[in-house]
């Protein structure tokens, strides 16, 4: 089967690359350019590990072909921090109130929760679990990373803790 | 869990994805969204020689609403169906709906056509579109057609689209009653998961508060989604109060041959359609009459 051209934008870097059109855009991400933070987990939609930011938007990178992503614009979880190594607000209100245990669902839970707050600065904790809904954790029990939503929604506002 | 290989064209115009398809003698499919094709072939449940991308055509994308009809594109994404104002004020079972559709990052991807072109059992935009009575029209190289939801859905995953033939545009019947309420129902393992059943009514409620008009169909708990004529029948030209309703569901086990599979017996979908149908018809009557709370 034929190759094909990408033209990617990954964190503000561009990217080339020639790849088979069945390669899915996480696996891309993660093996032709080592950015190994996003996670594969399902590999057929049901997790939420691989969400990535595309075009402003979260979408899952394992139901997008790296094909089909050509000439767009995408954030991984690498992108939330700063360049100098700092958290952003999210990972670091994450890190804070430890929300995670084998961190597997961690990246994914980063992004949607990224998303949310630059959607929604004041979100009800109704809503926070409805946009955490198709990201999957089986430690947690969710409940540290709603209020890990909380806290950096009111850090990034300087609301008094 | 990877794809078989497959080539891929990206498509710039509806004309190039109906030479495509039809060059590619059955073998060729379109890609959109890729929310439900995408994990099917993950799966190798299915196995296109190539697929053609429809994403870049902008002829395919959009929403017209006019005085009875809301006209959507069939590449327009779910997400953007259920951030529109004026969907949400002309055709507001379709937010509804829209919102029990998977996740906000398929929302994000999944589009209006894809989902009634898979034909999921389960899909809510099948069952609006089978509740109104929507219109289906596709292109092929021989030409436009037009199909009705009730001639569409043939059977779980399979609709009367022929080889070749591209969905282009979905056009959603608007009621004019002034008096028009809807209501959908669902139950899922959790939220905005498949549904196990689901159920949706649209009523139009007359000066004399008889029931005028009334659609009733349910979903999830049928290979395709499945209008309730017999049903209808017994609400129509009446006082919708709840004995009524209750009367008119207690038909619909007698209309249901649900399927069982391991998160529910198809007794359990047989019994709990009922009452999210009878749920959803009493949604309906009180957002007609104003009374929704």
């Amino acid at each position: 089967m034929s190759k094909n051209s990408v033209h990617i934008t990954v964190n503000g870097t561009a990217y080339k690359r020639e790849i088979e059109p069945r390669l899915t855009l996480v696996d891309f991400l993660r093996d032709e350019l080592d950015l190994t933070g996003t996670h594969v987990g399902c590999e057929h939609g049901v997790c939420g590990a691989c969400s990535v930011i595309m075009d402003g938007r979260p979408v899952r990178s394992c139901l997008i072909y790296a094909v089909m992503a050509d000439g767009h614009d995408f954030v991984t979880v690498e992108g939330l921090g700063s360049k100098d190594g700092s958290l952003s607000p999210i990972q670091d209100a994450f890190w804070e109130n430890h929300a995670m245990q084998c961190g597997y669902c961690t990246p994914g839970m980063l992004i949607a929760c990224h998303h949310l707050l630059e959607e929604n600065p004041d979100p009800t904790e109704e809503e926070i679990r409805e946009a955490i809904g198709g990201n999957l954790c089986r430690c947690t029990g969710y409940q540290q990373i709603v209020e890990a939503v909380k806290i950096a929604a009111q850090k990034i506002h300087g609301v008094n803790l | 869990m990877k794809a078989a290989s497959f080539d891929y064209i990206r498509a710039k115009s509806i004309d190039e994805v109906c030479s495509a398809l039809n060059q590619g003698d059955g073998e060729a499919q379109i890609i959109a969204g890729g929310q439900t094709l995408i994990p099917l072939m993950a799966m190798r449940m299915s196995r296109p020689q190539t697929l053609v991308d429809i994403n870049d055509i902008e002829e395919l994308r959009g929403i017209e609403v006019a005085e009875k009809v809301a006209m959507i594109k069939a590449g327009t994404r779910q997400a953007d169906v259920l951030s529109s104002i004026e969907i949400r004020n002309n055709l507001p079972i379709l937010s509804e709906a829209l919102g029990h559709v998977g996740h906000t990052q398929t929302r994000n991807r999944g589009t209006i056509g894809g989902s009634l072109v898979a034909a999921d059992p389960s899909s809510e935009i099948c069952l609006i579109a089978q509740l109104l009575d929507a219109t289906m029209i596709a292109k092929s190289t021989a030409g436009t057609r037009s199909i009705p939801a009730n001639q569409f859905f043939d059977s779980a995953m399979v609709t009367s689209l022929k080889d070749g033939e591209c969905l282009m545009e979905i056009d959603f019947p608007i009621w004019n009653q002034k008096r028009t309420g809807f209501g959908f129902h669902e139950t899922s393992i959790r939220d905005s998961d498949y549904a196990l059943a689901a159920a949706s009514a649209q009523i139009a409620i007359g000066g004399n508060n008889k029931c005028e008009r009334v659609h009733l169909a349910v979903g999830g708990a049928t290979p395709s989604p499945l209008r309730l004529n017999e049903v209808e029948t017994a609400l129509i030209g009446s006082v919708l109060d709840d004995s009524v309703i209750d009367d008119a569901v207690s038909l619909i086990p007698n209309l249901l041959e649900p399927q069982s599979d391991v998160h529910a017996s198809a007794e359990y979908r047989r019994r709990v359609t009922c009452v999210l149908a009878a749920r959803a018809i009493r949604d309906a009557r009180d957002r007609a009459q104003g009374k929704f709370s």
